[in-house]
C-alpha cells in the first residue's frame, strides 16, 4: 500500500491527473453549448497533455530541458490559439447576435 | 508511514492539496452554468497544474503557468466573455437528453483506458540522469542553441496570430 503523502514522488500520479485533465475536457467540449465554453475545455486538454510532458520529463528524460522546452512552446501555441479563437467568436457574435453552437447554422436550412 | 509534521509529510499534504485544486477547478470550468465562473474554476485548475510543476523539478515553467494561462488567457476569455457572452443561466437546453450521458460515457472510458495503460506499464527511467539538468540556465542555453530555430518560428506564429486576430476581429466594425 503506498503511502498517500508521497504521491508526489511516483510518475503515474502525474499521468492519472494529466488523464483525467483529459478525460473532464473532452466532457465538457461535447457537452457544452457555446463556443467559450469549448475553448475552455480545449486549454483543459491542453493543459493534461502539457503534464504528461512534465511528467515523463522529471522522471524519464535524460536531459530534462526538453520537456520543459516542450511545455512552453505549448503555451505560446496556446496563447495563439486563444487569440485567433476569440476573435473568430467576436466575428461570429457580431454576425449572428448569439455564440450558442445551435444558433450558427446557416447551411442546415 | 511518515509523520504529517515533517517537510516530507507537509509538502505531500500540499500536493493533495494542488489534486484538489486541479480537480476541482477543471469540474467547476466544465460543469457551472455561467461562463464567468467557469473562466473562474479554469483559473483554479491552472494554479493546480502549476503547483505540480513546481514539484516537477522546474518552477520556471510554473511561473511561466501562471503569468501565461492565469495572468493572459484567462484575463482575455473574461474579456471575450463580457463582449460576446449571452447569460445562460436560464436558458432551455436544446441538446438531445443523451448528450450528457453519452459525453460522460466517452469521456470516462477515455480517461479508464488512458490512466489504465499509465498504470500498467512498466517505465524504465534514464541511466544517466543528472541531478542538477533542467535548471533555467541550462533551459536558456539550450532555448537559444538546440531549439533556436524553433524559438524563432513559435515567435513567428505568434506575430501572425496577432495580426490575423487583429483582421479577424476588425471585420464589420465600421458597420
Amino acid at each position: 500500500m503506498m503511502d498517500i503523502l508521497l504521491l508526489s514522488n511516483s510518475l503515474h500520479t502525474y499521468l492519472v491527473i494529466a488523464a483525467l485533465l483529459f478525460g473532464i475536457g473532452i466532457y465538457g467540449l461535447v457537452q457544452r453549448q457555446n463556443f467559450i465554453g469549448m475553448l475552455i475545455s480545449a486549454e483543459l486538454i491542453l493543459s493534461g497533455a502539457s503534464l504528461n510532458f512534465m511528467a515523463f520529463n522529471h522522471f524519464l528524460a535524460p536531459d530534462p530541458t526538453v520537456g520543459q522546452i516542450f511545455t512552453l512552446f505549448i503555451m505560446a501555441i496556446a496563447a495563439a490559439e486563444v487569440a485567433i479563437a476569440l476573435s473568430i467568436i467576436i466575428a461570429v457574435y457580431r454576425n449572428y447576435k448569439s455564440i450558442d453552437t445551435e444558433d450558427v447554422t446557416d447551411l442546415q436550412g | 508511514m511518515i509523520s504529517l509534521f515533517t517537510a516530507e509529510g507537509l509538502s505531500g499534504l500540499l500536493f493533495l492539496g494542488f489534486i484538489g485544486l486541479t480537480l476541482a477547478g477543471a469540474l467547476i470550468a466544465t460543469n457551472a452554468r455561467s461562463l464567468i465562473r467557469s473562466v473562474a474554476g479554469l483559473a483554479l485548475c491552472f494554479l493546480g497544474i502549476a503547483g505540480f510543476y513546481y514539484y516537477l523539478n522546474s518552477p520556471f515553467v510554473a511561473l511561466m503557468q501562471i503569468l501565461i494561462y492565469v495572468g493572459g488567457v484567462c484575463v482575455t476569455i473574461i474579456f471575450a466573455v463580457m463582449l460576446a457572452g449571452s447569460s445562460e443561466v436560464n436558458k432551455v437546453s436544446r441538446h438531445n437528453v443523451l448528450v450528457g450521458p453519452l459525453a460522460f460515457l466517452v469521456s470516462g472510458l477515455l480517461v479508464w483506458g488512458l490512466a489504465g495503460l499509465a498504470l500498467k506499464t512498466e517505465w524504465h527511467s534514464s541511466i544517466f540522469y543528472v541531478e542538477n539538468w533542467g535548471t533555467v540556465a541550462n533551459l536558456g542555453q539550450s532555448l537559444l542553441t538546440t531549439y533556436s530555430m524553433s524559438f524563432e518560428l513559435i515567435s513567428v506564429v505568434l506575430l501572425v496570430a496577432v495580426v490575423g486576430s487583429l483582421v479577424l476581429a476588425r471585420q464589420g466594425r465600421d458597420k
